[in-house]
Protein backbone atom coordinates (compact mmCIF):
# COMPACT_ATOMS: atom_id res chain seq x y z
CA UNK A 1 0.00 0.00 0.00
CA UNK A 2 1.31 3.43 -0.92
CA UNK A 3 0.23 6.98 -0.35
CA UNK A 4 -0.85 8.90 -3.43
CA UNK A 5 -0.16 12.25 -1.84
CA UNK A 6 3.44 12.81 -0.85
CA UNK A 7 5.70 15.70 -0.04
CA UNK A 8 8.58 16.77 -2.22
CA UNK A 9 12.23 16.73 -1.34
CA UNK A 10 14.78 14.11 -0.42
CA UNK A 11 17.04 15.76 2.12
CA UNK A 12 14.38 16.05 4.82
CA UNK A 13 13.23 12.41 4.65
CA UNK A 14 16.82 11.23 4.71
CA UNK A 15 17.39 13.27 7.86
CA UNK A 16 14.19 11.90 9.37
CA UNK A 17 15.13 8.32 8.75
CA UNK A 18 18.78 8.80 9.69
CA UNK A 19 18.48 8.18 13.47
CA UNK A 20 16.81 4.84 13.00
CA UNK A 21 19.15 3.78 10.22
CA UNK A 22 22.16 4.81 12.30
CA UNK A 23 21.03 2.94 15.41
CA UNK A 24 20.08 -0.14 13.40
CA UNK A 25 23.43 -0.10 11.64
CA UNK A 26 25.56 0.29 14.76
CA UNK A 27 23.64 -1.85 17.21
CA UNK A 28 22.02 -4.31 14.87
CA UNK A 29 23.60 -4.90 11.50
CA UNK A 30 27.18 -4.54 12.59
CA UNK A 31 26.79 -6.98 15.54
CA UNK A 32 24.77 -9.40 13.42
CA UNK A 33 27.46 -9.26 10.75
CA UNK A 34 30.09 -9.76 13.42
CA UNK A 35 28.26 -12.84 14.65
CA UNK A 36 28.39 -14.33 11.17
CA UNK A 37 32.05 -13.32 10.73
CA UNK A 38 33.19 -14.60 14.13
CA UNK A 39 31.42 -17.87 13.55
CA UNK A 40 34.05 -18.64 10.90
CA UNK A 41 37.01 -18.25 13.27
CA UNK A 42 38.46 -19.83 16.37
CA UNK A 43 40.20 -17.26 18.58
CA UNK A 44 43.32 -18.46 20.39
CA UNK A 45 43.04 -18.80 24.17
CA UNK A 46 44.59 -15.39 24.79
CA UNK A 47 42.33 -13.59 22.36
CA UNK A 48 45.33 -12.21 20.46
CA UNK A 49 44.64 -13.75 17.11
CA UNK A 50 42.13 -16.02 15.53
CA UNK A 51 42.35 -18.79 13.02
CA UNK A 52 39.98 -19.07 10.07
CA UNK A 53 38.15 -22.38 10.22
CA UNK A 54 35.40 -21.88 7.66
CA UNK A 55 32.40 -23.87 8.72
CA UNK A 56 34.48 -25.71 11.31
CA UNK A 57 32.58 -24.22 14.24
CA UNK A 58 29.28 -25.37 12.77
CA UNK A 59 30.64 -28.80 12.02
CA UNK A 60 31.89 -29.07 15.55
CA UNK A 61 28.60 -27.86 17.00
CA UNK A 62 26.47 -30.25 15.03
CA UNK A 63 28.65 -33.13 16.18
CA UNK A 64 28.74 -31.90 19.77
CA UNK A 65 26.45 -34.04 21.96
CA UNK A 66 25.97 -31.13 24.37
CA UNK A 67 24.74 -28.86 21.61
CA UNK A 68 22.47 -31.53 20.22
CA UNK A 69 21.04 -32.15 23.64
CA UNK A 70 20.44 -28.39 23.99
CA UNK A 71 18.40 -28.61 20.80
CA UNK A 72 16.32 -31.45 22.20
CA UNK A 73 15.94 -29.61 25.51
CA UNK A 74 14.75 -26.50 23.67
CA UNK A 75 12.21 -28.52 21.69
CA UNK A 76 10.82 -30.16 24.83
CA UNK A 77 10.90 -26.92 26.78
CA UNK A 78 9.14 -24.81 24.17
CA UNK A 79 6.47 -27.46 23.52
CA UNK A 80 5.72 -27.74 27.22
CA UNK A 81 5.73 -23.96 27.75
CA UNK A 82 3.41 -23.41 24.80
CA UNK A 83 0.94 -26.02 26.03
CA UNK A 84 1.10 -24.94 29.67
CA UNK A 85 0.61 -21.32 28.69
CA UNK A 86 -2.21 -21.86 26.20
CA UNK A 87 -4.50 -24.57 27.58
CA UNK A 88 -5.27 -22.94 30.95
CA UNK A 89 -5.58 -19.58 29.18
CA UNK A 90 -8.19 -20.95 26.80
CA UNK A 91 -10.04 -22.58 29.67
CA UNK A 92 -10.11 -19.34 31.67
CA UNK A 93 -11.13 -17.34 28.61
CA UNK A 94 -14.07 -19.71 27.97
CA UNK A 95 -15.15 -19.27 31.57
CA UNK A 96 -14.78 -15.49 31.41
CA UNK A 97 -16.70 -15.38 28.16
CA UNK A 98 -19.70 -16.89 29.91
CA UNK A 99 -19.59 -14.30 32.66
CA UNK A 100 -20.27 -11.31 30.49
CA UNK A 101 -21.05 -8.93 33.33
CA UNK A 102 -18.11 -9.62 35.60
CA UNK A 103 -15.60 -10.63 32.92
CA UNK A 104 -13.92 -7.23 33.17
CA UNK A 105 -13.11 -7.73 36.84
CA UNK A 106 -11.58 -11.13 36.23
CA UNK A 107 -9.65 -9.80 33.28
CA UNK A 108 -8.12 -7.06 35.43
CA UNK A 109 -7.09 -9.66 38.00
CA UNK A 110 -5.65 -12.00 35.42
CA UNK A 111 -3.56 -9.40 33.60
CA UNK A 112 -1.19 -8.96 36.53
CA UNK A 113 1.30 -11.75 35.87
CA UNK A 114 1.94 -10.46 32.35
CA UNK A 115 3.55 -7.37 33.84
CA UNK A 116 5.89 -9.46 35.97
CA UNK A 117 9.31 -9.86 34.38
CA UNK A 118 10.33 -13.45 33.56
CA UNK A 119 13.33 -13.07 35.86
CA UNK A 120 11.12 -11.94 38.73
CA UNK A 121 8.69 -14.77 37.99
CA UNK A 122 11.70 -17.06 38.26
CA UNK A 123 12.50 -15.72 41.72
CA UNK A 124 8.87 -16.13 42.87
CA UNK A 125 8.70 -19.75 41.75
CA UNK A 126 12.14 -20.49 43.07
CA UNK A 127 10.96 -19.20 46.43
CA UNK A 128 7.93 -21.51 46.45
CA UNK A 129 9.94 -24.57 45.49
CA UNK A 130 13.20 -23.75 47.24
CA UNK A 131 14.48 -26.99 48.75
CA UNK A 132 15.16 -25.37 52.11
CA UNK A 133 12.47 -22.77 52.65
CA UNK A 134 9.95 -23.29 49.84
CA UNK A 135 6.38 -23.63 51.06
CA UNK A 136 5.22 -25.83 48.22
CA UNK A 137 8.32 -28.01 48.48
CA UNK A 138 7.70 -28.33 52.21
CA UNK A 139 4.06 -29.38 51.79
CA UNK A 140 5.09 -31.83 49.10
CA UNK A 141 7.54 -33.23 51.62
CA UNK A 142 4.70 -33.65 54.12
CA UNK A 143 2.84 -35.63 51.50
CA UNK A 144 5.85 -37.86 51.16
CA UNK A 145 7.20 -36.39 47.92
CA UNK A 146 10.81 -35.37 48.17
CA UNK A 147 11.08 -32.32 45.89
CA UNK A 148 14.58 -31.38 44.78
CA UNK A 149 14.88 -29.52 41.51
CA UNK A 150 18.56 -28.87 42.24
CA UNK A 151 19.33 -32.54 41.68
CA UNK A 152 16.37 -33.92 39.77
CA UNK A 153 16.42 -33.05 36.08
CA UNK A 154 12.73 -33.66 35.47
CA UNK A 155 11.69 -31.50 38.39
CA UNK A 156 14.06 -28.73 37.26
CA UNK A 157 12.48 -28.80 33.81
CA UNK A 158 8.98 -28.82 35.28
CA UNK A 159 9.75 -25.82 37.44
CA UNK A 160 11.22 -23.66 34.67
CA UNK A 161 8.32 -24.61 32.39
CA UNK A 162 5.69 -23.58 34.92
CA UNK A 163 7.55 -20.40 35.87
CA UNK A 164 7.93 -19.45 32.19
CA UNK A 165 4.31 -20.20 31.33
CA UNK A 166 2.79 -18.42 34.27
CA UNK A 167 2.98 -14.85 32.92
CA UNK A 168 2.09 -16.01 29.43
CA UNK A 169 -1.24 -17.38 30.62
CA UNK A 170 -2.35 -13.76 31.07
CA UNK A 171 -1.18 -12.83 27.62
CA UNK A 172 -2.88 -15.78 25.92
CA UNK A 173 -6.00 -15.23 27.98
CA UNK A 174 -6.35 -11.69 26.61
CA UNK A 175 -6.15 -12.87 23.02
CA UNK A 176 -8.46 -15.86 23.49
CA UNK A 177 -10.94 -13.74 25.38
CA UNK A 178 -11.00 -11.08 22.64
CA UNK A 179 -11.44 -13.80 20.01
CA UNK A 180 -14.26 -15.45 21.92
CA UNK A 181 -16.05 -12.15 22.26
CA UNK A 182 -15.89 -11.80 18.51
CA UNK A 183 -17.61 -15.13 17.80
CA UNK A 184 -21.00 -14.22 16.34
CA UNK A 185 -23.73 -14.78 18.87
CA UNK A 186 -26.21 -15.88 16.25
CA UNK A 187 -24.18 -18.94 15.26
CA UNK A 188 -23.96 -20.12 18.84
CA UNK A 189 -27.67 -19.59 19.34
CA UNK A 190 -28.54 -21.40 16.15
CA UNK A 191 -26.53 -24.37 17.35
CA UNK A 192 -28.18 -24.17 20.75
CA UNK A 193 -31.61 -24.25 19.12
CA UNK A 194 -30.51 -27.32 17.21
CA UNK A 195 -29.87 -28.89 20.57
CA UNK A 196 -26.07 -28.79 20.65
CA UNK A 197 -24.86 -28.71 24.24
CA UNK A 198 -22.10 -26.48 25.49
CA UNK A 199 -19.11 -28.72 24.92
CA UNK A 200 -20.37 -29.85 21.56
CA UNK A 201 -20.84 -26.22 20.51
CA UNK A 202 -17.37 -25.49 21.81
CA UNK A 203 -15.59 -28.19 19.86
CA UNK A 204 -17.56 -27.99 16.61
CA UNK A 205 -18.08 -24.24 16.30
CA UNK A 206 -16.10 -22.10 18.69
CA UNK A 207 -12.76 -23.88 18.50
CA UNK A 208 -12.59 -23.87 14.68
CA UNK A 209 -13.48 -20.16 14.70
CA UNK A 210 -10.64 -19.57 17.14
CA UNK A 211 -8.10 -21.30 14.92
CA UNK A 212 -6.50 -18.11 13.52
CA UNK A 213 -5.93 -16.84 17.07
CA UNK A 214 -4.72 -20.24 18.23
CA UNK A 215 -2.21 -20.51 15.43
CA UNK A 216 -0.99 -17.00 15.98
CA UNK A 217 -0.52 -17.67 19.69
CA UNK A 218 1.23 -20.93 18.93
CA UNK A 219 3.91 -19.13 16.95
CA UNK A 220 4.23 -16.25 19.40
CA UNK A 221 4.53 -18.60 22.38
CA UNK A 222 7.17 -20.71 20.69
CA UNK A 223 9.16 -17.56 19.94
CA UNK A 224 8.71 -16.52 23.57
CA UNK A 225 9.90 -19.89 24.89
CA UNK A 226 12.94 -19.76 22.61
CA UNK A 227 14.14 -16.25 23.32
CA UNK A 228 12.50 -14.59 26.28
CA UNK A 229 12.79 -17.23 28.97
CA UNK A 230 16.46 -16.65 29.65
CA UNK A 231 15.66 -14.78 32.88
CA UNK A 232 13.61 -17.66 34.26
CA UNK A 233 16.29 -20.24 33.57
CA UNK A 234 19.12 -18.08 34.80
CA UNK A 235 17.39 -17.32 38.11
CA UNK A 236 16.06 -20.81 38.83
CA UNK A 237 18.48 -23.41 37.52
CA UNK A 238 21.32 -21.68 35.65
CA UNK A 239 20.87 -24.34 33.01
CA UNK A 240 21.35 -27.28 35.34
CA UNK A 241 21.31 -29.88 36.72
CA UNK A 242 23.69 -31.45 34.22
CA UNK A 243 22.51 -29.06 31.50
CA UNK A 244 18.97 -30.43 31.79
CA UNK A 245 17.51 -26.94 31.35
CA UNK A 246 20.13 -25.45 29.03
CA UNK A 247 18.13 -24.15 26.10
CA UNK A 248 19.81 -22.75 22.98
CA UNK A 249 19.72 -19.10 24.04
CA UNK A 250 21.12 -20.03 27.41
CA UNK A 251 23.95 -21.88 25.73
CA UNK A 252 24.86 -18.87 23.59
CA UNK A 253 25.23 -16.95 26.83
CA UNK A 254 27.05 -19.61 28.83
CA UNK A 255 29.48 -20.52 26.04
CA UNK A 256 30.09 -16.91 25.03
CA UNK A 257 30.31 -15.16 28.38
CA UNK A 258 31.03 -17.85 30.92
CA UNK A 259 33.05 -20.20 28.71
CA UNK A 260 34.56 -17.40 26.58
CA UNK A 261 34.28 -19.63 23.51
CA UNK A 262 33.46 -16.80 21.11
CA UNK A 263 33.64 -18.73 17.85
CA UNK A 264 31.23 -21.38 19.02
CA UNK A 265 28.92 -18.83 20.62
CA UNK A 266 28.84 -16.83 17.37
CA UNK A 267 28.08 -19.96 15.36
CA UNK A 268 25.24 -20.71 17.75
CA UNK A 269 23.95 -17.18 17.23
CA UNK A 270 23.93 -17.75 13.50
CA UNK A 271 22.02 -21.01 13.89
CA UNK A 272 19.48 -19.24 16.09
CA UNK A 273 19.26 -16.51 13.50
CA UNK A 274 18.17 -19.13 10.98
CA UNK A 275 15.63 -20.48 13.46
CA UNK A 276 14.18 -17.00 14.02
CA UNK A 277 14.07 -16.47 10.27
CA UNK A 278 12.07 -19.67 9.79
CA UNK A 279 9.67 -18.81 12.59
CA UNK A 280 9.17 -15.35 11.11
CA UNK A 281 8.40 -16.81 7.71
CA UNK A 282 5.82 -19.12 9.30
CA UNK A 283 4.31 -16.15 11.10
CA UNK A 284 4.08 -14.04 7.96
CA UNK A 285 2.66 -16.86 5.89
CA UNK A 286 -0.03 -17.07 8.50
CA UNK A 287 -0.66 -13.33 8.54
CA UNK A 288 -1.24 -13.44 4.80
CA UNK A 289 -3.64 -16.30 5.24
CA UNK A 290 -5.53 -14.48 7.91
CA UNK A 291 -6.15 -11.60 5.53
CA UNK A 292 -7.97 -14.00 3.24
CA UNK A 293 -9.76 -15.64 6.07
CA UNK B 1 -17.79 -5.35 23.54
CA UNK B 2 -21.01 -5.36 25.47
CA UNK B 3 -23.17 -8.14 24.27
CA UNK B 4 -26.89 -8.64 24.54
CA UNK B 5 -27.58 -11.19 27.20
CA UNK B 6 -30.06 -13.69 25.95
CA UNK B 7 -31.32 -16.53 28.04
CA UNK B 8 -30.66 -19.12 25.38
CA UNK B 9 -26.99 -19.84 25.91
CA UNK B 10 -26.24 -18.12 29.20
CA UNK B 11 -25.94 -20.33 32.21
CA UNK B 12 -28.03 -19.46 35.20
CA UNK B 13 -28.27 -20.70 38.76
CA UNK B 14 -25.96 -23.58 39.54
CA UNK B 15 -24.05 -23.41 36.29
CA UNK B 16 -23.34 -19.74 36.69
CA UNK B 17 -22.08 -20.21 40.23
CA UNK B 18 -19.92 -23.11 39.16
CA UNK B 19 -18.37 -20.95 36.46
CA UNK B 20 -17.69 -18.20 38.97
CA UNK B 21 -16.21 -20.73 41.35
CA UNK B 22 -13.86 -22.15 38.72
CA UNK B 23 -12.87 -18.67 37.64
CA UNK B 24 -12.09 -17.62 41.20
CA UNK B 25 -10.09 -20.80 41.71
CA UNK B 26 -8.12 -19.97 38.56
CA UNK B 27 -7.46 -16.42 39.70
CA UNK B 28 -6.32 -17.66 43.12
CA UNK B 29 -3.91 -20.18 41.62
CA UNK B 30 -2.48 -17.56 39.26
CA UNK B 31 -2.18 -15.08 42.09
CA UNK B 32 -0.62 -17.41 44.63
CA UNK B 33 3.06 -16.75 43.75
CA UNK B 34 2.56 -12.98 44.09
CA UNK B 35 0.65 -13.39 47.35
CA UNK B 36 3.36 -15.58 48.80
CA UNK B 37 6.06 -13.09 47.81
CA UNK B 38 4.06 -10.34 49.47
CA UNK B 39 3.64 -12.38 52.66
CA UNK B 40 7.35 -13.17 52.70
CA UNK B 41 8.12 -9.48 52.42
CA UNK B 42 6.18 -8.74 55.61
CA UNK B 43 7.58 -11.36 57.97
CA UNK B 44 10.94 -11.99 59.65
CA UNK B 45 13.76 -14.11 58.32
CA UNK B 46 13.39 -16.81 61.04
CA UNK B 47 9.72 -17.22 60.13
CA UNK B 48 10.72 -18.05 56.58
CA UNK B 49 13.74 -20.29 57.13
CA UNK B 50 11.78 -22.51 59.51
CA UNK B 51 9.19 -23.95 57.11
CA UNK B 52 6.37 -23.82 56.62
CA UNK B 53 6.28 -20.05 56.48
CA UNK B 54 3.00 -18.32 57.35
CA UNK B 55 0.48 -17.70 54.56
CA UNK B 56 -0.86 -14.51 56.08
CA UNK B 57 1.09 -11.18 56.14
CA UNK B 58 3.09 -10.33 59.24
CA UNK B 59 3.85 -6.95 60.78
CA UNK B 60 7.31 -6.30 59.35
CA UNK B 61 6.15 -4.52 56.21
CA UNK B 62 7.69 -1.14 57.05
CA UNK B 63 10.97 -2.59 58.36
CA UNK B 64 11.57 -4.90 55.42
CA UNK B 65 10.71 -2.38 52.73
CA UNK B 66 12.77 0.32 54.41
CA UNK B 67 15.71 -2.09 54.61
CA UNK B 68 15.33 -2.98 50.94
CA UNK B 69 14.82 0.55 49.64
CA UNK B 70 17.57 2.26 51.58
CA UNK B 71 20.22 -0.37 52.10
CA UNK B 72 19.40 -3.41 49.98
CA UNK B 73 22.05 -6.12 49.68
CA UNK B 74 24.70 -4.81 47.28
CA UNK B 75 23.11 -1.46 46.55
CA UNK B 76 19.94 0.31 47.77
CA UNK B 77 16.89 -0.85 45.85
CA UNK B 78 15.96 2.79 45.38
CA UNK B 79 19.02 3.15 43.12
CA UNK B 80 18.02 0.10 41.11
CA UNK B 81 14.46 1.41 40.79
CA UNK B 82 15.78 4.71 39.46
CA UNK B 83 18.01 2.89 36.95
CA UNK B 84 15.11 0.76 35.76
CA UNK B 85 12.94 3.84 35.42
CA UNK B 86 15.53 5.64 33.30
CA UNK B 87 16.06 2.55 31.15
CA UNK B 88 12.36 1.79 30.61
CA UNK B 89 11.39 5.38 29.85
CA UNK B 90 14.50 5.86 27.71
CA UNK B 91 13.68 2.81 25.61
CA UNK B 92 10.01 3.71 25.26
CA UNK B 93 10.56 7.38 24.41
CA UNK B 94 13.61 6.77 22.23
CA UNK B 95 11.94 4.09 20.20
CA UNK B 96 8.77 6.10 19.75
CA UNK B 97 10.66 9.19 18.56
CA UNK B 98 12.91 7.48 16.02
CA UNK B 99 10.05 5.33 14.73
CA UNK B 100 7.65 8.25 14.33
CA UNK B 101 10.24 10.13 12.29
CA UNK B 102 11.22 7.23 10.08
CA UNK B 103 7.65 6.09 9.52
CA UNK B 104 6.77 9.63 8.49
CA UNK B 105 9.66 9.66 6.02
CA UNK B 106 8.77 6.27 4.57
CA UNK B 107 5.06 6.94 4.16
CA UNK B 108 5.01 10.58 3.10
CA UNK B 109 8.07 10.92 0.89
CA UNK B 110 9.56 9.35 -2.20
CA UNK B 111 13.30 9.56 -1.91
CA UNK B 112 16.24 7.65 -3.30
CA UNK B 113 16.94 4.46 -1.38
CA UNK B 114 13.53 4.48 0.28
CA UNK B 115 12.85 0.84 -0.44
CA UNK B 116 16.28 -0.28 0.67
CA UNK B 117 15.93 1.56 3.96
CA UNK B 118 12.49 0.14 4.40
CA UNK B 119 13.73 -3.43 4.04
CA UNK B 120 16.77 -2.82 6.20
CA UNK B 121 14.55 -1.60 8.99
CA UNK B 122 12.16 -4.44 8.39
CA UNK B 123 14.97 -6.98 8.81
CA UNK B 124 15.63 -5.80 12.37
CA UNK B 125 12.22 -7.15 13.31
CA UNK B 126 13.61 -10.61 13.13
CA UNK B 127 16.51 -10.74 15.53
CA UNK B 128 16.06 -10.42 19.28
CA UNK B 129 18.99 -9.05 21.26
CA UNK B 130 19.45 -12.46 22.91
CA UNK B 131 20.75 -13.82 19.63
CA UNK B 132 23.43 -11.24 19.00
CA UNK B 133 24.56 -10.63 22.56
CA UNK B 134 28.27 -11.26 22.23
CA UNK B 135 28.98 -8.93 19.28
CA UNK B 136 26.58 -6.29 20.60
CA UNK B 137 28.40 -6.45 23.90
CA UNK B 138 31.70 -5.92 22.06
CA UNK B 139 30.31 -2.88 20.28
CA UNK B 140 29.13 -1.34 23.54
CA UNK B 141 32.42 -2.15 25.25
CA UNK B 142 34.29 -0.61 22.30
CA UNK B 143 32.34 2.63 22.70
CA UNK B 144 33.09 2.63 26.43
CA UNK B 145 29.36 2.42 27.08
CA UNK B 146 29.47 -0.34 29.71
CA UNK B 147 27.77 0.73 32.93
CA UNK B 148 26.01 3.62 31.26
CA UNK B 149 22.41 4.46 30.50
CA UNK B 150 23.10 4.86 26.82
CA UNK B 151 24.59 1.36 26.78
CA UNK B 152 21.45 0.05 28.42
CA UNK B 153 19.09 1.86 26.11
CA UNK B 154 20.43 2.09 22.55
CA UNK B 155 20.84 -1.57 21.60
CA UNK B 156 17.26 -2.20 22.69
CA UNK B 157 15.70 0.49 20.55
CA UNK B 158 17.26 -0.95 17.39
CA UNK B 159 14.14 -2.78 16.34
CA UNK B 160 11.44 -1.93 13.88
CA UNK B 161 8.21 -3.01 15.58
CA UNK B 162 7.22 0.55 16.40
CA UNK B 163 8.18 1.85 12.95
CA UNK B 164 5.93 -0.75 11.44
CA UNK B 165 3.05 0.13 13.65
CA UNK B 166 3.24 3.82 12.84
CA UNK B 167 3.60 3.05 9.16
CA UNK B 168 0.42 0.98 9.25
CA UNK B 169 -1.38 3.74 11.09
CA UNK B 170 -0.18 6.55 8.80
CA UNK B 171 -1.38 4.59 5.80
CA UNK B 172 -4.92 4.67 7.18
CA UNK B 173 -4.94 8.47 7.49
CA UNK B 174 -6.97 9.98 4.66
CA UNK B 175 -4.90 11.46 1.84
CA UNK B 176 -7.08 14.58 1.87
CA UNK B 177 -5.38 15.79 5.03
CA UNK B 178 -1.92 15.81 3.49
CA UNK B 179 -3.37 17.21 0.28
CA UNK B 180 -5.02 20.09 2.16
CA UNK B 181 -1.83 20.78 4.05
CA UNK B 182 0.11 20.88 0.80
CA UNK B 183 -2.38 23.18 -0.88
CA UNK B 184 -2.20 25.51 2.11
CA UNK B 185 1.53 25.63 1.59
CA UNK B 186 2.27 23.95 4.92
CA UNK B 187 5.74 22.52 5.09
CA UNK B 188 6.06 18.78 5.80
CA UNK B 189 7.20 19.23 9.40
CA UNK B 190 4.27 21.53 10.07
CA UNK B 191 1.95 18.77 8.84
CA UNK B 192 3.80 16.31 11.06
CA UNK B 193 3.46 18.46 14.19
CA UNK B 194 -0.01 19.87 13.70
CA UNK B 195 -1.85 16.94 12.15
CA UNK B 196 0.00 13.65 12.24
CA UNK B 197 1.24 13.82 15.83
CA UNK B 198 -2.11 14.76 17.42
CA UNK B 199 -3.82 12.03 15.40
CA UNK B 200 -1.31 9.44 16.61
CA UNK B 201 -1.83 10.23 20.28
CA UNK B 202 -3.63 7.01 21.19
CA UNK B 203 -1.19 4.86 19.24
CA UNK B 204 1.73 6.56 20.91
CA UNK B 205 0.25 6.01 24.36
CA UNK B 206 -0.56 2.36 23.65
CA UNK B 207 2.93 1.77 22.36
CA UNK B 208 4.42 3.52 25.35
CA UNK B 209 2.73 1.06 27.70
CA UNK B 210 4.06 -1.94 25.80
CA UNK B 211 7.57 -0.55 25.44
CA UNK B 212 7.77 0.55 29.04
CA UNK B 213 7.08 -2.99 30.20
CA UNK B 214 9.45 -4.40 27.62
CA UNK B 215 12.23 -2.11 28.84
CA UNK B 216 11.49 -2.56 32.52
CA UNK B 217 11.51 -6.35 32.27
CA UNK B 218 14.83 -6.68 30.43
CA UNK B 219 17.17 -9.09 32.13
CA UNK B 220 20.00 -10.47 30.02
CA UNK B 221 21.21 -7.19 28.59
CA UNK B 222 21.54 -5.28 31.90
CA UNK B 223 23.08 -8.42 33.40
CA UNK B 224 25.88 -8.26 30.85
CA UNK B 225 26.68 -4.61 30.70
CA UNK B 226 26.14 -3.36 34.25
CA UNK B 227 29.02 -4.78 36.24
CA UNK B 228 28.91 -1.83 38.63
CA UNK B 229 26.15 -2.54 41.22
CA UNK B 230 25.13 1.11 41.26
CA UNK B 231 24.02 0.72 37.61
CA UNK B 232 22.03 -2.48 38.18
CA UNK B 233 18.40 -2.47 37.21
CA UNK B 234 15.98 -3.92 39.69
CA UNK B 235 14.90 -6.90 37.59
CA UNK B 236 18.45 -8.15 37.16
CA UNK B 237 19.53 -6.96 40.59
CA UNK B 238 17.30 -9.42 42.47
CA UNK B 239 19.35 -12.39 41.36
CA UNK B 240 22.50 -10.57 42.50
CA UNK B 241 21.04 -10.41 46.01
CA UNK B 242 21.32 -14.16 46.47
CA UNK B 243 24.53 -15.13 48.24
CA UNK B 244 26.87 -17.22 46.14
CA UNK B 245 27.95 -19.79 48.73
CA UNK B 246 25.98 -21.72 51.28
CA UNK B 247 24.82 -18.61 53.10
CA UNK B 248 21.12 -18.22 53.63
CA UNK B 249 19.51 -15.64 51.41
CA UNK B 250 17.91 -12.62 53.06
CA UNK B 251 14.43 -13.66 51.93
CA UNK B 252 12.31 -10.84 53.38
CA UNK B 253 14.45 -8.20 51.67
CA UNK B 254 14.68 -10.18 48.42
CA UNK B 255 10.93 -10.69 48.33
CA UNK B 256 10.29 -7.03 49.16
CA UNK B 257 12.53 -6.18 46.20
CA UNK B 258 10.61 -8.59 43.96
CA UNK B 259 7.36 -6.90 44.90
CA UNK B 260 8.92 -3.47 44.27
CA UNK B 261 10.17 -4.72 40.90
CA UNK B 262 6.67 -5.60 39.76
CA UNK B 263 4.82 -2.59 41.10
CA UNK B 264 5.64 -0.07 38.33
CA UNK B 265 4.78 -2.34 35.36
CA UNK B 266 1.67 -3.66 37.12
CA UNK B 267 0.49 -0.13 37.88
CA UNK B 268 1.06 0.86 34.26
CA UNK B 269 -0.81 -2.18 32.94
CA UNK B 270 -3.76 -1.95 35.30
CA UNK B 271 -4.22 1.81 35.09
CA UNK B 272 -3.96 1.87 31.32
CA UNK B 273 -5.65 -1.45 30.69
CA UNK B 274 -7.56 -0.37 27.61
CA UNK B 275 -4.50 1.19 26.00
CA UNK B 276 -2.41 -1.78 26.99
CA UNK B 277 -4.69 -4.33 25.37
CA UNK B 278 -4.92 -2.18 22.29
CA UNK B 279 -1.15 -1.84 22.14
CA UNK B 280 -0.72 -5.55 22.62
CA UNK B 281 -3.09 -6.49 19.85
CA UNK B 282 -1.68 -3.84 17.53
CA UNK B 283 1.96 -4.64 18.06
CA UNK B 284 1.46 -8.32 17.34
CA UNK B 285 -0.45 -7.80 14.13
Amino acid sequence: MEKRVTFKGWLLPLCLIAPQVFISAVFFFYPAGQAVWQSLFIPDPFGLSSRFVGLGNFEYLLGDPYYRSAFVTTAIFSTLVTLTAMVPALFLAVLADRLVKSAGVYRTLLIWPYAVAPAVAGVLWLFMFNTRVGVVAWYLGQLGYDWNHVLNQGEAMGLVVVASSWGRISYNFLFFFAALQAVPRSIIEAAAIDGARFWRRFFTIVLPLLSPTTFFLLVVNVVYAFFETFGVIHTITSGGPQQATTILVYKVFSDGFVGQDLGSSAAQSVILLVVVGLLTVVQFKFVEKRVHY
Amino acid sequence: MAREITGMVERRGMGLWLTHLLMIAGVLVIFFPIWLAFVASTVTQPEIVKPPMPLWPGDRFVENYTAALFSGVNVPVLTMLANSMVMAIGIAVGKIIISLLSAFAIVYFRFPGRNIFFWLIFLTLMLPVEVRIVPTYQVIAGFGMLNSYSGLIFPLIASATATFLFRQFFLTIPDELAEAARVDGARPMRFFWDILLPMSRTNIAALFVILFIYGWNQYLWPLLITTDPSMNTIVMGIKQMFPSGDDVADWPVIMATSILAMVPPVVVVISMQKLFIRGLVDSEK
